[in-house]
């Protein structure tokens, strides 16, 4: 059992995943994000190779309306 | 051409605007494509967790392909918040470098906190980012965020969203002077007369969101302040009259008067 907090919300999941795979899984993989796991920034090249552990803390961003 | 010319990048219109207050995302493309603003600032926020596969995200209406996206550091009240989104959005944005800062002091004002900005821009500097600076109207503190490297001076005409014009245009004019960086008004622009007043005293463009999305009609008011960048560029070019404090001349000759003179 995996469990990570993803924007501030906690998530189980039941096998290793990779990034690339929690990003499908929020239907995100179309969408112009960036995404950081502990405060690093994670290249979307590295998306696939970059397995999610216990207690890694994800943030996922998009860019919204602002002035 | 009269081009505006930040960092590496040259631009017809010297209007740009933010995205933020709009109605809907059609509201907001309906205003930016009236504005024919080139640049569009955006704010970075966590993405929606509950996103359905269909909800349109922001790019999805002003897409990068057609506008210059510029990211912002709205929120951010210290300089590692701020360097820690924009490298962020460099990363969303395929490495695009160009960027907005503000770190702001307080949350009631959004008046900047000049000494953490300046922090950020050193870092964000020596990151390769081309800095476009959020600051006050402080001749002192833009000339350093020139020197540190910054791209552009952006300093407020007065509080972020209050609408007041232009407070203090002998400040402005002090630092259009001094710099040799694009000077751009960002924050308090009202309505079109205080673009006009901004591109009048030298300014090399004027960035506004409130004023459009919060006029009653925001398409009507995108295209006016089209028209105001324009008009006040051209009078700035133009060169305006001696202002004749305490006389005046007439416009009319003195010669063939009929009128007896008293």
């Amino acid at each position: 059992m995996i469990s990570v907090q993803i924007n501030g919300e906690e998530k189980v999941f039941a096998t290793e995943v990779n990034l690339e795979w929690v990003i499908d899984s929020l239907s995100l993989q179309n969408k112009k994000i960036a995404v950081e796991i502990n405060e690093q920034i994670i290249p979307r090249s590295e998306y696939t190779k970059t397995l999610i552990k216990s207690g890694d803390s994800i943030e996922i961003v998009a860019a919204v309306g602002g002035g | 051409m009269d081009n505006l010319k930040i960092g590496n990048s040259e631009y017809s219109s010297r209007l740009i605007v933010g995205t933020g207050k709009y109605k809907n995302f059609e509201q907001t493309k309906t205003a930016i494509l009236a504005s024919q603003a080139e640049i569009v600032t955006v704010a970075i926020r966590r993405t929606n967790l509950g996103q359905n596969p269909s909800e349109p995200n922001l790019l999805d209406f002003i897409s990068p392909k057609e506008f210059t996206i510029l990211p912002n550091t709205a929120g951010c009240y210290n300089a590692e918040d701020a360097v820690r989104t924009l490298r962020l959005a460099r990363e969303l944005l395929d490495g695009h470098t160009l960027v907005k800062l503000e770190v702001l002091g307080d949350p009631k004002t959004l008046f900047p906190d000049v000494s953490e900005t300046i922090l950020a821009a050193t870092e964000l500097v020596k990151d390769g980012f081309e800095v476009m600076v959020y600051t006050s109207d402080d001749p002192i503190i833009a000339k350093k965020l020139e020197d540190i490297g910054c791209v552009a001076i952006m300093p407020l005409a007065s509080l972020i969203g209050s609408g007041m014009g232009i407070l203090n245009p002998w400040n402005l004019e002090i630092i259009i002077a001094n710099s040799d960086i694009p000077v751009i008004v960002d924050a308090g622009v009202g309505t079109a007369s205080d673009a006009v007043i901004a591109m009048e005293l030298g300014c090399d463009a004027v960035l506004m969101n409130t004023a459009i999305a919060h006029a009653q009609d925001p398409e009507k008011m995108a295209s006016a302040m089209r028209l105001a960048v324009l008009s006040g560029r051209q009078a700035f070019l133009a060169g305006r009259m001696k202002k004749n404090i305490y006389s005046a001349s007439p416009s009319s000759p003195e010669r063939g008067l009929i009128a007896r003179k008293t």
